[in-house]
């Protein structure tokens, strides 16, 4: 099943190259995988979705940790979490499909952020399943260019 | 150049070696070259003593074999390009069998870092797959601080190489010393067990009919063989090792079965296949133990696996109690816990091992000088301090089923990677680590010819190395396997053209002997371990010895061909 881990490790040049090697070498399968700095400009969060049963996943963990940069590692999986992933994806329209096209960006509460002759480029954050419908209800009108961040997640507070 | 260039400080260079001085460093093998000039000069004014290997795979090795037979973390250096790529296959050695070493290389100047400038490589990314960890040292004031962190990081925990890239520029720049603070927050070292664990262990010691330890490398590295014996001689629980394990018990102590997996006792295997507990203590479940059939090894017992690593439990095996720890610290609790149960009940699975014993014993043709024979006298003769170092193929697995080693760290073998090559270079690192005990190397015609330029280090440094060269002419252990798997079709193991081995120590300025008769074997033996410096043994020995028992690829551990 897929699994979702973040893991915090020390923001330095060389770091993306440690954690992507373990998974080629090891021959784990990264679906996704997002950085970004943290709070601490010391630190970045992985958000790392992969494959696996459990079995796997608790290696992939264990060997994550091994590294030294590789501060921690937790499985949000099992967690009650909130996970989003943005998406930037152009479309192709004509005079007749642009009405449709725009009212599906309206129900997927996506946003028009370019516009061109033939063309609209939409802004669209959510879940993995939501981007997923989003890009097979528009696929039929012509599908130019698509960009998918990657998951992040984070838990849910306790209250 | 930024960075207090012009400043009036300390060299980079000066820094390094007294942050070396700093973690006890004596001693370190290397091979100079361009980018490290600054060093190389700065040595000079320096306490550390430099050995000079003749390739920097030989530097590697050595390092690794001063390392194995001391338990202190090796340190070697060399250069910028293919000085560091040399290092690779010693660096993937050690890490393999989770040795301690710090290696050094040099590097180009920073301004040139990344533009195929001359001898660069990006010895830093080749090498993260083998390395626990690695540094490029962008700016001078860092050498205290990863210096402190890298021998940290090489010696404790599960222990393995460490790489330091440094380049010119940063040993050249002048800077104020700078303190040195470790800055390890994502690293941590296991110590003592579960102790719920711990008494779940000793409550199914006590309930157990047919116990087994299988005791690994990371016994001896823990230093957990005076334990062990403890728990197995309290409980009389039989002990079987891995390859890395040799030495954790005295060789014909009552309890050890011998190694288990290809090329184990039939009663070690026997012994894992049919027990009810397997205790393993600081082992990976190689597939050389398990012919890599995981679901069908040690099936009826209840799984132990006590391991510092944490991703090495439940890698190959899913252990029914696992225990992260440190293997001394954790057994040392399991003996206490024990004493609150009763022993085991074990003299029935004591007459069954008897019983294979006798009916399975390791042996050999006694009436024709024979690879076994020459090692049994070897262990006759070299008494029970030496130093026993192997290179890799038939001759270092009878090595490690006919020679008697006695004590932990007296046995130096190339176990994960199997490299040939391996042995004489580690030879001489053991031999510089511990000058007062006699190091035998056991090799092959084929390992010897890969790192045979380290003889002018032996020489140079008049190190009173025994070679002991089981000479066959062939590729042995391929040969062996084209034989038995392959329908005797032979390919690319002809050595025919072999120098004259005892020519070649002779050019080098060594002793050469050859011995092609079993009434020469004693008394040649007998004069080496005499003469003063260093010899080499040339054994004529038939392409067609074969190392027996063998568990064939892919069978289970109990179908043993030779048994």
């Amino acid at each position: 099943m897929l699994h979702t881990l973040a893991a915090l490790v020390e923001n330095h040049p060389g770091v993306l190259t440690r954690v992507a090697g373990l998974f080629a070498r090891r021959a784990y399968n990264i679906d996704s995988l997002s950085v970004c700095q943290t709070d601490d400009p010391e630190l970045s969060r992985m958000t790392i979705v992969v494959h696996g049963d459990d079995q796997v996943i608790e290696q992939v963990r264990n060997q994550l940790n091994k590294l030294v940069i590789v501060h921690s590692v937790t499985d949000l999986t099992a967690e009650s979490v909130v996970d989003r992933e943005l998406a930037l994806i152009r479309i192709q329209v004509s005079s007749e499909t642009r009405s449709e096209v725009l009212q599906t960006v309206d129900i997927f509460r996506g946003r028009v952020v370019d516009m061109g002759r033939t063309n609209l480029t939409v802004e669209l954050t959510g879940d993995v399943g939501k981007i997923d419908g989003f890009i097979k209800a528009i696929r039929p009108y012509g599908l130019l260019e698509l960009v998918r961040t990657g998951k992040i997640a984070i838990l849910r507070s306790e209250t | 150049m930024s960075m207090n260039a012009g400043k009036k400080g300390l060299k980079g260079a000066t820094i390094l070696l007294e942050a070396l001085e700093k973690e006890g460093v004596d001693l370190i093998f290397g091979y100079p070259g361009g980018v490290l000039l600054p060093l190389y000069d700065a040595l000079l004014d320096s306490p550390i003593r430099h050995i000079l290997a003749r390739h920097e795979q030989g530097v590697v090795h050595a390092a690794d074999g001063y390392a194995r037979v001391t338990g202190k973390v090796g340190v070697c250096l060399a250069t910028s390009g293919p000085g560091a790529t040399n290092l690779v296959t010693g660096i993937a050695n050690a890490y393999m069998d989770s040795i301690p070493l710090v290696v050094l290389t040099g590097q180009v100047v920073t301004s040139l870092l990344g533009t195929d400038s001359f001898q660069e490589a990006d010895i830093t990314g080749i090498t993260i797959p083998i390395t626990k960890h690695s540094y490029l040292v962008k700016d001078a004031r860092e050498i205290p601080r990863i210096v402190k962190e890298a021998f940290y990081l090489a010696g404790t925990g599960r222990p393995g190489p460490v790489l330091i890239d440094l380049p010119k520029d940063i040993l050249a720049m002048e800077i104020e010393p700078f303190p040195a603070d470790m800055y390890l927050r994502g690293y941590q070292v296991p110590g003592k067990g579960d102790s719920a664990k711990i008494a779940e262990v000793a409550k199914a010691l006590s309930e157990c009919h047919k116990p087994v330890i299988y005791a690994g490398g990371g016994v001896i590295t823990a230093g957990a063989g005076g334990v062990l014996r403890q728990l197995a001689e309290k409980a009389s629980l039989p002990v079987v090792t891995t390859l890395m394990g040799i030495g954790c018990l005295p060789s014909g102590h009552p309890n050890l079965l011998g190694m288990v997996g290809m090329h184990g006792t039939v009663t070690a295997n026997y012994a894992v296949d049919d027990c009810d507990l397997l205790l393993a203590v600081g082992v990976r479940f190689d597939d050389r133990v398990t012919s890599g059939l995981g679901h069908k090894f040690a099936t009826k017992a209840k799984i132990i696996h006590i391991d510092i690593d944490p991703a090495e439990i439940g890698k190959v095996i899913r252990a029914q109690i696992p225990i992260l720890g440190d293997a001394r610290l954790v057994m040392e609790e399991v003996l206490d816990a024990l004493a609150g149960f009763e022993v085991p009940q074990v003299t029935d699975w004591w007459e069954s091992l008897h019983a294979w014993q006798n009916n399975y014993p390791m042996k050999y043709d006694k009436d024709r000088l024979t690879p076994q024979m020459i090692i049994e006298s070897v262990g006759e003769l070299a008494g029970e301090d030496a130093i026993i170092v192997t290179d890799v193929g038939q001759h270092q697995m009878w090595a490690a089923q006919f020679y008697p080693i006695m004590k932990s760290r007296n046995f130096a073998t190339s176990g994960g990677l199997g490299t040939m090559g391996f042995g004489l270079p580690a030879a001489v690192g053991a031999q510089i680590a511990r000058p007062d005990n006699l190091v035998v190397l056991f090799t092959g015609d084929g390992s010897l010819q890969m790192c045979i330029q380290e003889l002018a280090t032996i020489a140079q440094n008049n190190l009173p190395i025994k070679i002991v060269l089981m000479n066959n002419g062939v590729l042995g252990m391929v040969r062996q396997w084209q034989k038995m798997f392959y329908d005797q079709r032979f390919s690319g193991i002809d050595l025919h053209a072999n120098p004259d081995f005892v020519k070649v120590a002779e050019a080098y300025g060594i002793r050469g002997m050859r011995i092609d008769s079993l009434e020469q074997v004693h008394s040649a033996i007998s004069e080496a371990i005499k003469h003063p410096g260093a010899v080499l043994l040339d054994f004529t020995i038939s392409p067609d010895e074969d190392v027996l028992p063998i568990v064939p690829p892919g069978k289970p551990i109990t179908e043993m061909l030779g048994r």
